[in-house]
Formats: C-alpha cells, sequence, structure tokens
C-alpha cells in the first residue's frame, strides 16, 4: 500500500537523488533552506519587484471598482477579453500541481518525489491569481456573492445549469483539494523544523503547523491512506477542472468554441502550460538554490520535457483537428472564424502561439536538448508566451462575430496590462514566501525513495525489495 | 515540591529501517499492546510487522463521497425544481445532466474534507505526548528510528520494559517522564 515506500516501479537503474545523500542529509538541505539566519539579498530584490507589482494589481483593482469594467479594453463583440484569458491561462498553470501529486503517485512514477512540494505550492498560488479574474470580471464585485447558493431576499437562487456556476464549483473545490493535498504532504515535514527550531516562535508556529505529528507508525499508516485516497480522489479532479473550465466556452453557441474537442484540448493544453512553469520556476530554484541541484536533477528536467513535447503535441493535434473539422462541417461561420485566425489581423497571435506550443518543443526530440538546461528554460518560457496566446486567440478572435457592422478590434489598456503583470506579481510574492518558509522539496517522501531507506519483508511475500 | 515523577512510557533507539522492522517483530511477539514505531518516513511493510489493521479511512471517505453526491444532486433539484422552478434554455426543471458537474465537484469536496479530517481524528492529534519529553527524540524527523512504549500498556514495566528494549538491540533507552523544572 505505501506506495511512496515501494520500489517495485523502479525500472531505472539511475538513483533518484544524487549524491547519495544520508537521511540527515537529505534534512539539513532542504530545512536548512528555510532555516538560513539571514535573507539573501536576492530574495529581497526579488520580492520588492513582485510586492510592487502586487501592490499595483491591488490598486487598478481597487481603481476597476470604483470605476467598473469599462477601464478594461472589453467591449462587444470581444466582451471577456484579457480577464477571461488571464483565468484560463492560471487555472491552466495552475494543473501541473495536482497532475504530478495525484496523477504520477499513482502511476508510480517516483521522479516526481522532488518537485511535488514544489509543483503543488505552485498551483495553489496560480489558482488563486486565477480566482481573482473571474471575481473581479462580474464588475460590481459587491454581488459577487451571487455566486454561491446563499438564500437572499429575492428568494432566487443560482442557474446550476450554467457552465459560470459549475466553474465556480470546479475551480473552488479544485483549490480547496490542491491545498489539503499540499498540506497533507507537509504535516512530517513541518514536524522535522519543529523538532530543529531554535527559538520558541519557530517551534510554537512549525509545532501548530505539524498537528503534533510524532512519526509514528501508528499515524504513518492513516497518513498514507489519506495520501492514496487524495491522490485517487484528486486524479479525475484534474481532468475534470479545466473541462469544466473549457464549457465556458464549448456550450455556448459561438463558432469556434462550439465544439465537442474543447476538453481534452484545453486538459491537454493546462499540462503543457503546467509542466513549463514548473520547468522554469525549478531551473530558477536551482540556480539561487544550488543544493537542491542533486534532488530537482537533470534527469527530473528530462522527464518533465519529455511530458511537454508529448502534450505540446497533443495540443497541436487539437488545433489541427479544430482547422479540420471547420473545413469539414461545410459551415461557412465556423469556417471563417478559422481562417480569420490564422490569417486575420489577429494572425501574428495565432502564430506565435502555434510556434511555442507545436514547433519549438519539438526540439525535445534531442537527448541533448532535454539535458541542457539552458536550452529547457528558454523553451519552457515560450512554453508560457505561447499558452497565454493560446488563450488570447480563443478569447479575442471573437471580434469579427456574426454582424460585420460590429467587427473591431480589441485593444487593451493599461489596466489591463497592469492587473495581468500584477497578477504575476502575486504569484511571484506567494511564491518567494514559499521558499523562504516552507521545505520546498518533501523530505519524508525523498527519505522514504533512498537505497538505505528499503526494507525486507517480514511475512514472505516479497515484492522485490531491495 | 516531593511529587512524585510521573512515567508515562519508555523510548529506544534502533539503527535503521531494517533494526526498527525486525524489533517490531519482536516486540509483537512479545504481547505489547499500547506501542508504537517511529521513523522519518513510512516503512514499507511495517504494518504487517507490528501487527496493524488497515486504517478505516477509506469507509468514511466512502460515506462523504455518497452524501456529497446525493445532497448536490438533491439541492440542485430542490432549487431549480421545487423552490423556484423556472425553465432554462428549454430544459425540463430536473435537468440533471445539466446538474453533473457540480454533482461531482461536492462529491469530490466532501470527500477531500473528510479524508484530512478523518485523518486528524485518526492519528490521533495530540500537542503533547510522552515522547516529545524526550530529548533524542527529536531525532525520529530527521533519521532516527524509535520504539516507544506507553505507560498505560497492561505488560508496562518500567524496569523489565527497558531491559527488553535493549535486549532487543535498542540504544539510548529511557523512560518519558516529565523533566523538572
Amino acid at each position: 500500500m505505501s506506495a511512496t515506500t515501494s520500489n517495485a516501479s523502479v525500472r531505472s537503474t539511475e538513483p533518484l537523488v544524487w549524491g547519495n545523500p544520508s537521511f540527515h542529509d537529505v534534512t539539513q538541505t532542504v530545512s536548512g533552506i528555510v532555516e538560513e539566519r539571514k535573507t539573501p539579498i536576492w530574495w529581497w530584490v526579488a520580492i520588492s519587484i513582485s510586492g510592487a507589482l502586487t501592490l499595483n494589481f491591488f490598486a487598478m483593482m481597487a481603481y476597476l471598482f470604483w470605476t467598473g469594467i469599462g477601464v478594461w479594453g472589453n467591449n462587444v463583440p470581444v466582451g471577456w477579453g484579457w480577464p477571461i484569458v488571464n483565468f484560463v491561462f492560471w487555472v491552466g498553470i495552475g494543473h501541473a500541481g495536482t497532475l504530478i501529486s495525484a496523477v504520477l503517485f499513482l502511476l508510480r512514477q517516483k521522479w516526481r518525489t522532488s518537485i511535488n512540494r514544489f509543483a503543488e505550492a505552485m498551483t495553489i498560488f496560480a489558482v488563486i491569481c486565477a480566482l481573482i479574474f473571474p471575481g473581479i470580471h462580474v464588475g460590481r464585485i459587491w454581488v459577487a456573492y451571487f455566486m454561491f447558493p446563499i438564500p437572499n431576499q429575492m428568494a432566487m437562487w443560482p442557474n446550476f445549469r450554467s457552465a459560470l456556476m459549475w466553474d465556480v464549483f470546479a475551480v473552488g473545490t479544485y483549490f480547496t483539494a490542491s491545498f489539503l493535498f499540499w498540506y497533507t504532504g507537509l504535516v512530517p515535514d513541518w514536524a522535522t523544523l519543529r523538532d530543529r527550531a531554535q527559538t520558541k516562535w519557530r517551534r510554537l508556529i512549525y509545532g501548530v503547523l505539524a498537528m503534533g505529528w510524532r512519526n509514528g507508525n501508528k499515524q504513518w499508516k492513516h497518513y498514507e491512506l489519506a495520501y492514496l485516497l487524495l491522490a485517487g480522489i484528486s486524479t479525475p479532479l484534474v481532468l475534470s477542472v479545466h473541462s469544466v473550465v473549457s464549457t465556458d466556452f464549448a456550450t455556448s453557441m459561438q463558432f469556434g468554441w462550439h465544439t465537442t474537442i474543447f476538453p481534452p484540448y484545453f486538459v491537454a493544453g493546462a499540462i503543457f502550460s503546467g509542466f513549463g512553469m514548473v520547468m522554469t520556476l525549478a531551473i530558477l530554484a536551482r540556480i539561487v538554490y544550488p543544493p537542491v541541484k542533486n534532488y530537482m536533477t537533470v534527469t527530473t528536467l528530462e522527464r518533465m520535457a519529455k511530458v511537454i513535447m508529448l502534450t505540446g503535441m497533443m495540443v497541436g493535434y487539437a488545433y489541427i483537428t479544430e482547422f479540420f473539422m471547420a473545413y469539414y462541417s461545410g459551415n461557412k461561420y465556423e469556417q471563417f472564424v478559422f481562417v480569420n485566425r490564422m490569417f486575420g489581423p489577429y494572425a501574428w497571435a495565432y502564430w506565435i502561439m502555434f510556434s511555442c506550443n507545436v514547433i519549438i518543443p519539438q526540439i525535445f526530440w534531442s537527448k541533448k536538448m532535454r539535458t541542457s538546461i539552458p536550452v529547457l528554460f528558454v523553451a519552457s518560457i515560450f512554453v508560457n508566451i505561447g499558452m497565454w496566446f493560446e488563450r488570447f486567440v480563443i478569447v479575442i478572435t471573437m471580434h469579427r462575430d456574426f454582424l460585420p457592422s460590429s467587427w473591431g478590434m480589441f485593444k487593451p489598456t493599461i489596466y489591463d496590462i497592469g492587473i495581468f503583470a500584477g497578477s504575476f506579481g502575486l504569484f511571484f510574492t506567494l511564491f518567494l514566501l514559499f521558499l523562504r518558509f516552507v521545505p520546498m522539496i518533501a523530505m519524508s517522501e525523498i527519505k522514504g525513495v533512498l537505497p538505505q531507506a528499503q526494507v525486507k519483508h517480514h511475512h514472505g511475500h516479497d515484492e522485490g525489495g531491495a | 515540591m516531593s511529587e512524585q515523577v510521573k512515567v508515562h512510557g519508555a523510548l529506544a533507539e534502533f539503527d535503521g529501517p531494517q533494526a526498527l522492522m525486525d524489533a517490531a517483530g519482536k516486540m509483537r511477539k512479545a504481547g505489547f499492546s499500547k506501542w508504537d514505531t517511529h521513523s522519518p518516513f513510512p516503512i514499507h511493510g511495517m504494518d504487517d510487522a507490528m501487527g496493524e489493521k488497515r486504517s478505516p479511512l477509506g469507509w468514511f471517505v466512502s460515506a462523504a463521497a455518497f452524501t456529497g453526491f446525493a445532497l448536490a444532486l438533491y439541492f440542485q433539484y430542490w432549487t431549480s425544481a421545487v423552490d423556484y422552478p423556472l425553465i432554462i434554455a428549454g430544459k425540463t426543471y430536473f435537468s440533471y445532466m445539466a446538474f453533473f458537474p457540480i454533482t461531482f465537484a461536492l462529491t469530490v469536496l466532501f470527500s477531500v474534507l473528510t479524508t484530512v479530517g478523518g485523518m486528524v481524528v485518526l492519528i490521533k492529534h495530540a500537542f503533547y505526548h510522552p515522547v516529545f519529553y524526550s530529548n533524542n527524540f527529536a531525532k525520529a524527523s530527521d533519521d532516527g528510528f524509535f520504539v516507544s512504549v506507553m505507560a498505560d500498556d497492561p505488560k508496562f514495566d518500567a524496569s523489565a520494559t527497558s531491559d527488553f528494549l535493549t535486549s532487543i538491540g535498542g540504544t539510548n533507552v529511557e523512560l518519558l517522564q516529565e523533566v523538572e523544572g
């Protein structure tokens, strides 16, 4: 049952962790980052920038609430504009974490151990950014409670048949589940920090977070089953959340959106973009904290590159299928939408999307490219750019709808740009706080996959133990 | 001032995962009931060695999942077909297919909350526990492997149990008692 320590699935001869560390080395390396007394200078520099962007984010939101959503470039026929582009972008980024922690856990992919904490944290922060956008997009923020089924003076209920309602529940549940999964994984590591604490406050704070964890096997057995259950429950959730997000588009009567390919296409794109962001952040973490190089090894990054290439090709397949189906449908409006995307005034966006998502990941056929850190870094940035443009293309190319007299071009305002940049500020602020105060690698899980953690079984059912 | 120091149990350290596993087998044979092994990571096969039953958490979560499913579907039926019936997009009042995404989300939500809540209950969450009286025990979350026996175990006897822990290979054997001062 304890999949974290079973080694039945290890096929590769290469160690998961380099440098053959002892259990204590693992504790020392990972906790050392959090316990470092002097906060590094780069951290202050980085958080000043991201903090400034975040403050600007809140200031611009305040202006937005005061004035109304007219401060954005949204206008019919592009009613959704950047807020929904950003919402789908951030939700997509948020998919890698749970995929890595849940799906790869069930598939016994032990290389996930070194990046799962990291990716889950990224997921939570990305979903926080994502949840802000539909919230502020309603314009009248003071009636945002309409989204929840709360008894009210009008005796009205939300329309549960609406894809937008599905979104509220799907993304809200996703946030809760991801957060609890992350927290459960953290409990033994909080206990490690508590036991190493030098000051009373650290011991108190980490002690409360650790919930009195005492590493007993009578605790581990419940813990491990809880972890397995969370992984099992989260697996269909990962696949469903972006499917539901895609129904915002797919259930509308809009050419170019009203297609059944959207759910799988969005899910593949979400995994693709999420892995891109994990790659970017993992490489940055390797630069600022060199000791983690032995955990987030080049081999781990190479495996992520393979996932990026695979999902990139799935996304490319979806682009081509969409185009073919538009042609094959014989529907003039559907065809126009796609021709307009590829060759219309927003063709530049379409081709940025296509190059970044389909062509650039093809370099990962070469092992040399997959194992080169600079190449991986640059490619992961392109993936992030490409996936933002995918959502841009889907939302913004509605600028030519059924009525040619209402055709126009979408122009983002300074508030569109500031709020988008601000969401990155919030994301990186949260991530920097995470790096400084939370163990970024799951220590207890890493210890469980080290060779010296393997034991012989007593009851004769040897499952290939070392 | 002259209060007697109460012994809450005994603690012994072992060499590594294999030694702990062997010790667990011997503890089990000796017939202890209120005891536990402590390790920085879950050790595969330890439940068998200790004679531990499988965690019942799965049953609680199944019950929660069914509850979440039924409640979500019923709530959507009640609001859309009973309390404020309204025809939307030409669908029937109880258009259960359109209700499915939210039903699924709430099934998941109930399940995850029960999983984590149930775990907190089952691990006997407590900020104070006799094992923390030991200064050596901090290693359990780093690289230490321990066996603890609680004083309310019927077989517990401060000196005999300590000797037994030494005899099965335990080192740094100590009694868990409140440190004075």
